[in-house]
C-alpha cells in the first residue's frame, strides 16, 4: 500500500482556497460519503469532503492532493453496489452532485453535453422534450451520469441499444496530478490511436475524474408496447429467451424474474399489478418484454408473432401494456426489485454475473442447488436478453461475520461456475471494493498486471480511489 | 346479467400542458386514454363476469371518431361489444345534454341487442372535466336508482351489493336492478388485456350511432344549442402539493414523527 499522508490543517486551508466554503471536515462530513448502497464491503468516513462545482476546481483540488499524497475518491449519487465510491483509505471525497447542469444539445449530431452530476432521470426526461432518447436505462434512475460512465452501467434496454459505453462520445477528465485533458470526439467513428475514452469508461474512478461528458442520443421511438408472459416455472420462462434473437424480434428489453421477488417489490410499492394465477394455474416466473418502433402499426405484427411464439413455448398467457398508465405500472414493479429487497433484509450482498444467453437456465439451476447449503436467502432476477443476472444474498437474522463467511463461499462457487460457462463476473455493477479478489481470479495475473500498469500510467502515486478494481491494498 | 359501461376518452393528464396565453389545454400531441374511473367501472363489470361467465358487457362512448381507440381498448380488456355515439350535432354538449343523449342511446342499444341492461356502470367523473355530473344525470334520465363512488360490486340473489367509499369508511348498499352505479378508485388496478383479446379487438367493428339512428333525440336538448351550461371562463386550478404520510413502525413513533413535522412547520 502506498504511503498516504494525513490531511493537515495546512492542507485543509489550501483546499479551502480551491473550493471556498465547501470544504467539510471531520464529524461535519455527510455520513453518506462513507459508503454506497452496499455497506457490507466496508464503511469509512473521509477526512474531508468537497462538493465540487467545476473542472477547474477539481483540477485545483487534485493538484493539492497529488502534491501531498492524499488519497481521493470521487462519488456521484452513491447508488453503486460494489463499494466503488467507499473512501476506504480516508482522505478526500469529491462529490460531483452539484455539477448537475445539462450544458448543450447538438441535435443535428444527436449529442448532448452534460456535467457528471446530472441524474439519469434528469437527462432521460429532458432529452424526451427534445424528441430524443438516451438509451442506457439502468434500474437506478437517481444515479449520476458520471457514475454510470464510470461503471459502464447497462440496464434494461441494453439488449437492443447496448450499454453506457456505446453512448459516450467525449469527456473532459482531470488527471490525478490535476492536469485537465479531453478524450474522444463528437464524431461517430475514430481510428486515432488508443481509445483513452474507452479506458475511462468502466474505470470506476481509478484513472481520472470525469468533469464533463458528451453523450450520444437517438431519436425517441414513437411507439412502445410491453408484454408480460407468465410461466408455470422458471426453466420454461428462460428457455424462450434465445428464440427472440433467432426470430429477429429485437426487443428493447427482455427481463425475467420469479414470483417471490415480484411479491416483495409489489409489497414495497403497496400495489399488486401482476397476476399470480392464470386460469387456476399458479405462476412461477414472468418474462417482461418491451418492443419499440416508429408506430403501433409497425409493432403490431411483431407483438402478435412474438406472442404466438410465447404461447407455443408454454406461456400461460400474454398480457399487453400499450397505454401510458399500464406501461408505467408494469415497469414500476420491475424497477423496484432492489428497493423491495433492501426494505425486507438487514444483511445484503449481491453479484452481477453475465453468462451466455443459452446458459442462463443451467446456471440458475446451479445457483438454486448451491443455495441449499447456506442459511441466507437467495433472490435473483435478470436481464434475460443479455444473460446478466443479479443474484442477491439476503438475511435478517444471521450473525454478520457468519453471513460474510457463508456468502464468500457461495459466491466463490457460483463465480467459478460463471467462468466455466465463459461468463464475466460483473455485467454492469463493476468491481469496486467488493469484487477485487474475484476479478483477480477471473482475469488472471497477466491481465491484472496490465490493468495495474495502466492505472500507474494515469495515477503514478496511486492516490485515486485506492483499493478498487485492480489495485489491492 | 347484462351490464352497460359508459366510457369517455380523455387526454392523459400526466402529460397535460397548458397554453400560457389562452390558459386552455393544449391537446395536440397529448396521448388519449380511457378515463381511469371508467376503467375501474369496466373492471368491476369484469369481476362480476369472472364469477358469472354468462354476463354480457357492452361499452358505450360518446365522442369524435377517434374515441374508437378507447372502445377498442375496452374490448381488449373485458367488453363483449362496443357502441360509439358520434355526430357533429352532439358536439359541444354539456353534462345535461350528454346524459340525455346517452340515455336515448342506451334505449337504442337495448333495442338493437334485443335485451335490457340490468346495470349501467360509469366512472364517478372524467379526469378532464371533473364535474361528476353525467353519471347521476343519466340515472335520472333513465329513471334508475343510483349509487355513487362505488369501489366494488357483488352480484347477489337480492340485487347488487355495492361497497361504497364513504367519509368515514366503507358502506355496503343493496340496490335492486336496473340501477346505475358510479365508480371511484379501488385498491386494485384494472386487468391487463390479453394478446388474444387484443387481436380480436383490433379486428372488431365498432357499431356507430349517429343522429340519424337516434331518432328519439330532441335536437333542442342536444349539442351546444341544447346545453344550458354557458362557460364563462376556464382556468387551471392551483396545483396542490402532495401530502406527507407518516408511517413509522409503531404508533408512538408515528406520533413523535408527526409532532416533529408539525413543530418544524411552526404549526404547533
Amino acid at each position: 500500500m502506498p504511503n498516504y499522508l494525513k490531511v493537515t490543517p495546512e492542507i485543509i486551508a489550501e483546499l479551502e482556497k480551491a473550493a471556498p466554503g465547501r470544504v467539510v471536515t471531520g464529524a461535519d462530513v455527510n455520513p453518506d460519503y462513507s459508503k454506497d448502497e452496499m455497506p457490507i464491503y466496508g464503511v469509512r468516513m473521509p477526512d474531508v469532503s468537497i462538493d465540487a462545482q467545476s473542472t477547474e476546481e477539481v483540477s485545483a483540488i487534485m493538484k493539492i492532493c497529488y502534491e501531498h499524497d492524499i488519497p481521493v475518491t470521487t462519488r456521484g449519487a452513491g447508488t453503486g453496489l460494489v463499494g466503488g465510491c467507499t473512501p476506504i483509505c480516508g482522505g478526500v471525497v469529491i462529490c460531483t452532485m452539484r455539477m448537475n447542469r445539462i450544458l448543450s444539445y447538438d441535435l443535428e449530431n444527436f449529442a448532448v453535453t452534460v456535467q457528471p452530476g446530472v441524474l439519469l432521470q434528469q437527462l432521460a426526461e429532458d432529452a424526451l422534450k427534445h424528441g430524443c432518447m438516451y438509451p442506457p436505462d439502468p434500474g437506478e434512475k437517481m444515479a449520476t451520469l458520471g457514475g454510470n460512465v464510470a461503471t459502464n452501467a447497462g440496464g434494461m434496454r441494453a439488449v437492443k441499444y447496448g450499454c453506457t459505453r456505446d453512448y459516450v462520445r467525449a469527456m473532459t477528465v482531470v488527471l490525478p496530478n490535476g492536469e485537465i485533458t479531453r478524450f474522444g470526439g463528437t464524431v461517430s467513428k475514430t481510428s486515432s490511436g488508443y481509445s483513452l475514452v474507452n479506458l475511462m469508461i468502466g474505470s470506476e474512478g481509478t484513472l481520472g475524474i470525469i468533469t464533463e461528458l458528451t453523450l450520444k442520443l437517438i431519436p425517441a421511438p414513437q411507439a412502445t408496447v410491453s408484454l408480460m408472459a407468465p410461466f408455470e416455472d422458471l426453466a420454461a420462462c428462460i428457455s424462450v429467451v434465445p428464440k427472440f434473437f433467432m426470430k429477429h424480434y429485437q426487443p428493447q428489453a427482455l427481463e425475467f424474474f420469479e414470483k417471490e421477488i415480484l411479491v416483495s417489490s409489489e409489497q414495497y410499492l403497496g400495489k399488486q399489478v401482476f397476476p399470480r394465477k392464470i386460469e387456476g394455474t399458479d405462476i412461477g416466473a414472468y418474462l417482461l418484454i418491451t418492443f419499440d418502433g416508429n408506430s403501433m402499426e409497425e409493432l403490431d405484427p411483431i407483438v402478435e408473432s412474438a406472442s404466438e411464439m410465447l404461447l407455443e413455448e408454454g406461456a400461460l398467457d400474454v398480457l399487453v401494456a400499450d397505454t401510458p398508465p399500464k406501461l408505467k405500472d408494469i415497469w414500476a414493479a420491475r424497477s423496484s426489485f432492489l428497493e423491495g429487497i433492501e426494505e425486507q433484509t438487514k444483511l445484503l450482498d449481491e453479484c452481477d454475473v453475465v453468462v451466455p444467453v443459452n446458459k442462463i437456465a443451467p446456471y440458475v439451476e446451479f445457483v438454486d442447488e448451491a443455495k441449499k447449503n447456506y442459511d441466507f436467502e437467495v433472490k435473483y432476477f435478470g436481464h434475460a436478453g443479455d444473460g446478466n443476472l443479479h443474484i442477491y444474498e439476503c438475511s435478517t437474522d444471521m450473525d454478520r461475520e457468519e453471513f460474510k463467511k457463508q456468502v464468500r463461499e457461495f459466491l466463490d462457487s457460483i463465480y467459478r461456475k460463471t467462468m466455466e460457462f465463459g461468463g464475466q463476473i460483473s455485467g454492469e455493477h463493476g468491481i469496486g471494493l467488493g469484487k477485487v479478489h474475484y476479478l483477480e481470479e477471473a482475469a488472471g495475473s497477466v491481465n491484472m498486471g496490465l490493468m495495474l500498469g495502466i492505472k500507474k500510467v494515469f495515477d503514478p502515486k496511486l492516490i485515486l480511489n485506492p483499493g478498487k478494481v485492480c489495485m489491492k491494498l | 346479467m347484462n351490464i352497460l359501461v359508459c366510457v369517455k376518452q380523455v387526454p392523459d393528464t400526466n402529460e397535460i400542458k397548458i397554453d400560457p396565453d389562452t390558459n386552455t389545454l393544449i391537446r395536440d400531441g397529448v396521448p388519449s386514454i380511457v378515463n381511469p374511473f371508467d376503467g375501474y367501472a369496466l373492471e368491476a363489470a369484469a369481476r362480476i363476469k369472472d364469477n358469472a361467465p354468462d354476463t354480457k358487457i357492452v361499452v358505450l362512448s360518446m365522442g369524435p371518431q377517434q374515441a374508437e381507440t378507447a372502445l377498442c381498448e375496452c374490448l381488449a380488456i373485458a367488453a363483449d361489444k362496443a357502441y360509439l355515439v358520434t355526430d357533429r350535432a352532439f358536439g359541444g354538449s354539456d353534462t345535461l345534454a350528454t346524459s340525455y343523449i346517452l340515455s336515448k342511446a342506451i334505449e337504442k342499444v337495448e333495442e338493437l341487442e334485443n335485451e335490457k341492461f340490468d346495470a349501467v356502470f360509469c366512472g364517478k367523473q372524467a379526469i378532464d372535466g371533473d364535474t361528476a355530473q353525467v353519471g347521476p344525470e343519466l340515472a335520472e334520465h333513465l329513471g334508475y336508482p343510483q349509487v355513487t363512488c362505488a369501489l366494488e360490486v357483488k352480484s347477489e340473489a337480492d340485487g347488487l351489493h355495492v361497497y361504497r367509499e364513504a367519509e368515514d369508511g366503507k358502506e355496503v348498499i343493496g340496490v335492486k336492478t336496473p340501477c346505475l352505479i358510479t365508480f371511484t378508485k379501488p385498491s386494485f388496478d384494472p386487468r391487463f388485456p390479453t394478446i388474444k383479446r387484443k387481436i380480436a379487438a383490433r379486428k372488431a367493428k365498432i357499431a356507430q350511432l349517429t343522429a340519424a339512428e337516434l331518432t328519439s333525440i330532441d335536437p333542442a336538448h342536444a349539442g351546444l344549442k341544447g346545453s344550458p351550461t354557458k362557460v364563462k371562463r376556464t382556468y387551471v386550478p392551483p396545483r396542490k402539493e402532495a401530502g406527507v404520510v407518516v408511517k413509522e413502525e409503531t404508533v408512538e413513533a408515528s406520533a413523535h414523527k408527526l409532532f416533529d413535522l408539525l413543530s418544524k412547520a411552526h404549526v404547533i
